[in-house]
């Protein structure tokens, strides 16, 4: 990580205004884009999207196809009645653009026509065809539209460099700090550059949001930018167009809005937290004082603003400081995945439960949750609860700690309740409540004041300033604007980013709202729902692409820094607010640059050097929202009165754990991702609890009908142990009418569709209707019960598996008592083996020693290792929290394809780390487990001897390795493997064509074509660069010098990484402690990725039986955990 | 049977160093290369009697009334005379049509990878292995009748051990495509063959599947040459009397001029012996090493000792029975019930019901073991997945087609009535099919993470090609039929010999015909 900041450092110090002095003779980054490796473009001079290409490729859909009656079918001329068309146009006000009689007309005949024309906007009734081929040609998501957005340059000569670049040497990947941003908030990060490609994103680990991991969004941001699927020019009415055509046009508009002070003149946004877009705003509202400038994002905070606002009266925001907490309950908040802060969080919650010899203090999760989520499954008492009765649950607990003005009945788990209230009470100013966004205000305030009660007001949680620039309340913001447009008074929308067609609630009418807005403009990364609706639509340049700034939840600024110039026709939201202020012509740089210059307050040199740092470091240093002292209101919970229990069936929206709120729709990694818990992939269902099934008579996968509040949509059933009985959750993003070529019809249903604007996030009165259809959803793992007994089965398959000994689990007790107490019960030597002791590749490899041809290896008769470096991975399944950001990190480091639904219906998803989950207990309430299985590398690696042309064979430093270029795909190796960890490329995966998607390849990796097995590799690119640098220096590989992506991506630091012969190292000392096990040891395959157990930390009051994997009377057990959960 | 093997007595004179006065004389050769009559004086009612013998089933090795002359008249004029029938087209145009399907399969096969099977993450093999090991277990009653039966004196073998022997080398021919088909990367398959290569790397020895490819390649080289050899005097036979100019031609050269010399026999049933020794082993071998492929692995299901016999027996047993499905239709068709006599189906029928009880046994024995060793996941896998897991139906099919129904040959009612003959050795071929798919695909769908657990369906691509190779098996097969002696002409001269100087046919003596031309010896 030295190494990459130093390097970080010396190129940022050759940027002199944004841009680099590189002489290249190129006009790549000319037009004000900064771009700090263009050079590379230069080099491989081959299939490089040039911005400044004077001829640009047509798009599949630009008008040049030939018309089909020129081949032969002769449309019917479609008949004009020239008065209906008259009497259409009379009927039109305000400016309407017409390109024919016939689309005036708008006949029947015209759509027709229209849709042969353009066959992309042709209903895709040809998918079943295309599919297969399509997901042929895409290898991280996509296809043959690239080749035509992307420019393929004619023919042209190769220069060498005329003069070198000073850093950038081929081969050598450059870092660059820069921040991704979900919902406005940013995660720092520092983005690995291949001559001028990003390839790879890694957390920052100056940035308090990361402190060095991401998430899945972030990871998988980067296939974005690549989508072939993005838009690639301006269009005005659907036709191809230009930015200065735009600009022109711009210029008498603004003219007119000049001229009534900006009246009709409105801005719709997601949630913003970018300075200088807020001050952009602020100067839009001084040009022009009657403009408005609204935001929606569809997955907002509001209820945490609101919240906060009863509680307080005051604007701002909690922070949580996990770390500090002993005690902790989660009042349906999935803190480890839908804050903003998610990756903060997760590591300061798991710094509080990390174990190790001579450290055995846990804090304690409690969770009283409605839809099962990561942060359910790592705690230690879980409690599934409609959503709607969570706010009595908050009351009566309030009323118990005694809150003043907080009362509510006792809910049926007084005992549960009871426990809780003490344990939280006794920890005093330990303790800390955490209200999901998804709850009402007064759920909210019942939790701050609990906090205040309880002392943790200042300590476990502080409060900040609102980070967001945009609407407190994003819902009022949309309602306003959209009664605005009914009402005629917006003349001009702008909308950045947004797609309010598609994501507002669906009672909101926003569709038909927008119609009636006489100059409808959208810009945005795609081309969608929107887009379609609008005159305009200005491609959106991708953060890797653009210079802007976004703070963290934590309010730290971070300058976002391109890697690229813009692939495409794109510009950014700062250039497109530039327009509307009458500065055309100021690049996003410029932008940018001048905000901080006058905020920082210095000018000449010293703002340099301030600016160098900044772009350097990633953030701004002390922008941090400062804590601020508020105190709750007394009798805020008078104002409120509480919710009245409702009996009906409960409906619950949640963002999608990958997709989001859509937006990812188009990104093959996040839509093949195996949700977490359920492990569906590629569609969102309606998920309900197994009683819910059994009184319903469903099963997963049946089609259901949701009616709720008049409005139907049908989903797939998806049963899932814990979740809150009569509730159904459905999650948001799927149902996209045009959302690419992988969003577009993926998934059956549209939650907006359901959605209602005055309760946003759960509400009772659905109905389910079996339709009888019955519907395939690709999940990647079957069988999930550890020890549930099946109801009426008596002994089930499960029961058996239960021995295996897969995951270790116990009490901290125990472990306090008896470090070693998880080892008992499996002697390992007692087992039978099923392979010999002595593996014919000892002997081989140590004839190979013996004629001193190996570096070195296992020497099994002298239990020694010989090589310097053994390479060993152990991960903490007590640290897991089952995010899987582990999965996308290593997709994108490794080339690894996506393969699409049917493929992973028919089991052949190809991660090389995935995440096997496991419950344990009853079914209503069970305990889940997350294990991440990559290679074991084991030492006596089953697949190796059984390989007929020794295409996986053994490094000496115990890593076993995948010769691709040997591989003839008999998959033996894969059949031999306990672990199942091997994946094969049934069919040609990778897209090797598309120009686009070959940019993003990692250069260091090989990429692997049909045919060919593979596997996880622990990163031996990574570990052989360190090799080299380390022979350079002449000196031995430090600990923590390479650093496997899943291990620098995982928030928790989960996964420990290292030489396992120096004893000092931190893989080391994982390895010795008292809960290492090895998965299926038995087997004699002596694994080198090893688990540490997971350990729960249960009130005794609770749970006065510690439970461990060991006894053969869980039943017992479990049944006593149903009677108090 | 008492009768001695006249060419084991020459090869013992042989070594004792004696003299040896053989059968080949003048006549005996005139007699091998053709008969002495040409066909125009052959009688129209020699015709209908031997006619009249095939409608008849006996149970002697040899239907009544048969002499060196109308046996290969009988034989060689399946190729030679007999016109081609509209049965026979139809069998080759529903089977070139399955074989035109091989051909679409494979072909889309090449195209897009084996990812148009249903092959998945945890079952890397499937059809394309169950087939292979089904069709190379079919092979294995060819070269065991041909060469163990022979060199075990079970002269009852000489009528069915021709096309026996055939069928072998067509099986193993469907069964070496699928090891070539079932990889990913088709073109470089020869990879796994030890070629000399300039990146100086060999093929791994210690993978059981590079043990596969030298013991089926061995297995079939020796096979064909052990049954070209064998066809040599019976190809002689067709040269000499055939009337076309070109059919002269092609079998002349393929009989390398064979002349029935005392000197070529003695060379002949030297050489027929030695490979028919060489064959012994390998019929063991062959499907030793096959179920080393799923013994060396440590899947549970797989990892077991008692797989090499277990394999052969089994391998034996779908053998016999596919003989019995070929030669049922085959001596109906070709009126050859008094060549291939009812003693031969009853043998044959004898020879599956005691290898299906040592197949039988292997069951009894895994599941025995899956309880002896104790071992969690051998338990399962025995226990729960096969018998009650989601594939338990094949597994329950399986003990019916292979444990059960084969029991009903204990009545020799049963083992000499035909149609049940013909329907339990179907009911046996599928038995052992399912016996492949429950080794392999019901093991790998549940190993030992549970995370991992999948399910396996064939697609329509996977059945395609299976079916797609009986198209194969079958079209060489009628083409054979029609184009070589389906029954070994000189060995069933050799039978009529004996029969006529046999105690045990005394009864029959008075029934031979045309005695006198018997060569005496």
């Amino acid at each position: 990580m030295q190494d990459r900041q130093a390097r970080i450092e010396d190129i940022t110090f050759k940027m002199k205004n944004g841009k680099v002095a590189l002489d290249t003779g190129s006009t790549a980054g000319a037009d004000g884009h900064s771009h700090p490796a263009h050079a590379g473009h230069e080099q491989s001079g081959h299939a490089q999207p040039a911005p400044a290409q004077p001829q640009r490729p047509q798009p599949v859909q630009s008008a040049n196809i030939i018309p089909l009656s020129s081949i032969g079918f002769r449309p019917v001329a479609p008949k004009l009645d020239l008065e209906a068309v008259r009497a259409r146009l009379k009927g039109k006000q305000g400016q309407q653009y017409w390109r024919s009689l016939e689309e005036l007309s708008d006949t029947e005949e015209f759509q027709e026509l229209l849709e042969r024309e353009f066959p992309r906007q042709a209903p895709r009734d040809w998918e079943p065809l295309s599919r297969r081929d399509f997901l042929k040609l895409m290898g991280a998501g996509l296809a043959l539209a690239g080749l035509s957005g992307c420019a393929y340059q004619p023919a042209e000569k190769i220069v060498p460099y005329v003069k070198q670049p000073e850093d950038l040497v081929p081969g050598k990947p450059l870092y660059f700090a820069t921040a991704a941003t979900l919902g406005g908030y940013a995660m720092g990060v520092l983005a690995e550059s291949h001559m001028g490609r990003p390839t790879k994103l890694e957390g920052n680990p100056d940035h308090p949001a990361s402190l060095g991991a991401t998430d899945v969004f972030t990871q998988a941001s980067l296939l974005t930018l690549y989508d072939p699927d993005r838009s690639q020019s301006v269009r005005k009415m659907g036709n191809i167009s230009t930015w200065d055509i735009f600009l022109g046009e711009m210029v008498g508009e603004m003219q007119k809005h000049r001229a009534n002070r900006g009246a009709g003149l409105r801005v719709l946004t997601e949630a913003v937290t970018s300075p200088t877009l807020a001050a952009q705003f602020a100067a839009l509202k001084t040009a022009f004082p009657e403009s408005r400038w609204h935001s929606y994002e569809p997955v907002n905070r509001d209820n945490v603003h609101a919240g906060a606002q009863l509680a307080f009266g005051a604007d701002v925001q909690p922070l949580y400081h996990f770390e500090r907490a002993e005690v902790i309950l989660s009042l349906d908040a999935d803190f480890l995945l839908e804050e903003p802060n998610r990756v903060r969080y997760a590591r300061d919650f798991i710094s509080g439960r990390r174990v190790r010899e001579g450290k055995t203090e846990m804090n304690r999760l409690y969770a009283v949750e409605s839809t099962p989520t990561i942060t359910g499954a790592m705690a230690d008492h879980r409690l599934p609860m409609r959503a709607s009765d969570i706010e009595g649950f908050a009351r009566a607990l309030a009323q118990q700690l005694g809150v003043t003005g907080v009362t509510g009945s006792t809910p049926a788990d007084a005992k549960w309740l009871t426990a809780l209230a003490k344990d939280l009470t006794s920890h005093g100013g330990a303790s800390l409540v955490v209200a999901g966004m998804e709850q009402p205000p007064i759920v909210h305030a019942i939790a701050h004041a609990i906090n205040e009660k309880l002392g943790g007001a200042g300590k476990t949680v502080v409060y900040t300033g609102r980070v967001q620039a945009s609407a407190a309340d994003q819902a009022a913001s949309l309602r306003n604007l959209v009664a605005d447009m009914n009402a005629g008074r917006v003349e001009t929308l702008i909308i950045l980013g947004a797609n309010p067609v598609y994501n507002t609630p669906s009672d909101i009418k926003f569709a038909a709202a927008l119609n009636r807005v006489p100059l409808r403009i959208h810009q945005g990364m795609y081309e969608d729902e929107t887009s379609v609706q609008c005159q305009w639509h200005i491609p959106e340049a991708h953060y890797l692409e653009a210079w802007s700034d976004a703070r963290a939840y934590d309010g730290t600024v971070s300058v976002v820094q391109p890697l690229i110039q813009p692939l495409y026709d794109s510009h950014s939201s700062h250039e497109m607010m530039a327009v509307l202020l009458g500065q055309s012509d100021s690049p996003g740089y410029d932008v940018v640059r001048s905000y901080w210059q006058e905020r920082l307050g210095v000018s000449g040199e010293a703002f340099e050097k301030q600016w160098r740092k900044i772009i350097h470091d990633g953030i701004v240093a002390n922008t941090d929202a400062r804590p601020v002292t508020v105190a709750v209101k007394s009798g805020f919970a008078g104002a409120v009165t509480p919710s009245a229990a409702a009996t009906s069936m409960e409906i619950i929206f949640r963002p999608d754990p990958s997709i989001w709120d859509g937006r990812f729709a188009n990104n093959g990694w996040l839509q093949e991702l195996p949700r977490p818990l359920t492990k569906l992939t590629w569609d969102n269902a309606a998920i309900i609890s197994p009683a819910s099934a059994t009184s319903n008579k469903l099963a997963s996968g049946d089609m259901v009908e949701l009616t709720y509040r008049g409005k139907k949509a049908q989903a797939p059933v998806w049963v899932m142990p814990g979740h809150a009985d009569n509730s159904v959750t459905i999650h948001l993003g799927y149902g996209r009418t045009r959302g690419g070529q992988l969003g577009t019809g993926t998934g059956r249903c549209n939650a907006y569709s359901l959605r209602p604007a005055d309760a946003p996030w759960f509400g009772t009165g659905v109905e389910l209707r079996k339709t009888g259809e019955i519907y395939t959803l690709a999940g990647t793992q079957h069988h999930h019960l550890i020890d549930a007994k099946t109801p009426g089965k008596g002994t089930s398959a499960v029961d058996t598996t239960f021995n295996r000994d897969i995951i270790r689990s116990g009490a901290i007790g125990e472990f306090q008592k008896n470090p070693h107490f998880l080892e008992e019960g499996h002697h390992e030597g007692e087992r039978a083996s099923m392979q010999p002791p002595e593996w014919p590749s000892d002997t081989a490899q140590r004839g190979m020693e013996a004629s001193g041809r190996a570096h070195g290896t296992v020497d099994q008769a002298q239990g020694e290792l010989i090589a310097p470096n053994q390479w060993g991975m152990v991960i903490d399944i007590n640290a897991c929290i089952g995010c899987n950001a582990c999965t996308v990190a290593c997709q994108a480091e490794n080339n690894i394809p996506t393969v699409g639904k049917d493929q992973v219906a028919r089991g052949r998803e190809m991660h090389w780390i995935r995440i096997d989950t496991y419950y344990r207990g009853e079914l209503d309430n069970p305990e889940a487990y997350f294990q991440p299985l990559a290679c074991m590398h084991c030492e006596k690696a089953p697949c190796e001897p059984v390989c007929p042309v020794e295409a996986t064979s053994h490094s000496a430093e115990g890593i076993n390795e995948m010769t691709y270029n040997r591989c003839i795909g008999t998959r033996y190796c894969s059949n031999n493997c306990p672990y199942k960890v091997r994946r094969f490329n049934f069919l040609q995966y990778t897209d090797q064509k598309s120009p686009v998607i070959q940019l993003m390849k990692n250069p260091d990796v090989t990429v692997r074509s049909r045919g060919v097995m593979e596997k996880c590799t622990y990163c031996v690119q990574r570990v052989n660069n360190a090799r080299i640098e380390a022979e350079k220096e002449d000196r031995p590989i430090r600990d923590g010098e390479v650093v496997t992506a899943c291990q620098q991506v995982c928030p928790t630091e989960a996964i420990v990484f290292g030489n396992i012969r120096d004893s000092k190292s931190k893989v080391a000392d994982a390895r010795s402690q008292p809960h290492h096990y090895g998965l299926l040891k038995e087997l004699n395959t002596e694994p080198r990725t090893t688990y540490l157990a997971r350990l729960r930390n249960p009130n005794l009051e609770l749970e006065p039986t510690p439970v461990d994997t060991r006894s053969d009377d869980t039943t017992e057990e479990t049944g006593e955990r149903k009677e108090h959960g | 049977m008492a009768e001695e093997w006249p060419t084991l007595n020459v090869t013992e004179r042989q070594k004792r160093g004696q003299k040896t006065t053989q059968p080949a004389d003048a006549a005996g050769s005139r007699r091998a290369t053709g008969d002495q009559a040409p066909y125009g004086q052959y009688s129209e009612g020699h015709v209908q009697y031997a006619q009249a013998a095939t409608s008849e089933e006996t149970f002697d090795l040899i239907g009544p009334g048969h002499s060196y002359e109308s046996v290969t008249r009988k034989i060689s004029d399946i190729v030679l005379r007999t016109p081609v029938t509209v049965k026979w087209l139809l069998a080759v145009m529903v089977s070139g049509a399955l074989l035109a399907l091989l051909g679409v399969s494979i072909l889309y096969l090449l195209l897009k990878g084996v990812g148009i099977w249903g092959n998945n993450q945890p079952v890397g093999w499937a059809f394309g292995i169950i087939n292979f090991v089904w069709w190379i277990g079919i092979g294995h009653a060819g070269t065991l009748i041909s060469a163990i039966l022979l060199l075990l004196h079970q002269n009852w073998r000489t009528s069915i051990n021709r096309f026996a022997e055939a069928m072998t080398i067509f099986a193993v021919m469907c069964a070496g495509l699928y090891p070539l088909l079932h990889v990913g990367r088709h073109q470089y398959a020869y990879w796994m063959f030890p070629v000399p290569n300039t990146m100086g790397l060999w093929p791994q020895f210690r993978s059981p599947l590079i043990w596969d490819v030298f013991a089926v390649s061995t297995y079939f080289t020796v096979s064909l040459l052990f049954w070209y050899v064998g066809l040599i005097p019976d190809l002689a036979v067709l040269r000499d009397r055939s009337k076309n100019r070109a059919a002269k031609v092609i079998y002349g050269s393929l009989a390398l001029g064979w002349r029935n010399s005392a000197l070529h026999w003695r060379r002949y049933t030297a050489l027929y012996l030695l490979l028919a020794g060489l064959s012994t082993p390998l019929v063991l071998s062959v499907h030793t090493i096959v179920s080393f492929d799923f013994s060396v692995g440590i899947v549970p299901g797989w990892h077991s000792t008692i797989f090499p016999p277990y394999f052969v027996a089994g391998a034996v047993f779908a053998g016999f029975a596919m003989v019995l499905i070929l030669a049922i239709p085959l001596r109906a068709l070709c009126g050859l019930k008094d060549l291939i006599t009812m003693r031969h189906l009853e043998n044959c029928a004898k020879v599956m019901l005691a290898t299906g009880l040592i197949v039988f046994y292997g069951y009894v024995m895994e599941v025995f073991f899956g309880w002896y060793s104790a071992n969690t996941y051998e338990k399962y896998m025995t226990f729960e997945s096969r018998m009650f897991g989601p594939y338990a139906w094949s597994y329950w099919s399986l003990i019916l087609c292979n444990g059960i129904v084969p029991q009903i040959l204990w009545f020799k009612k049963m083992r000499t009535s035909i149609p049940v003959l013909f329907i339990v050795s179907i009911i046996v071929s599928i038995g052992m099919w399912l016996e492949r798919f429950v080794i392999i695909v019901t093991s790998l769908t549940r190993d030992f993470l549970p995370s991992s657990w999948d399910m396996y369906y064939p697609t329509i691509w996977d059945w395609a090609t299976y079916i797609g190779t009986f198209g194969l098996f079958f079209t060489l097969f009628l083409l054979f039929v029609r184009s070589l002696p389906v029954i070994a002409i000189a060995e069933m001269r050799e039978l009529v010999h004996h029969h006529g100087h046999s105690a045990s046919f005394v009864e029959h003596e008075s029934e031979v015909v045309e005695h006198d031309k018997v060569p005496a010896h």
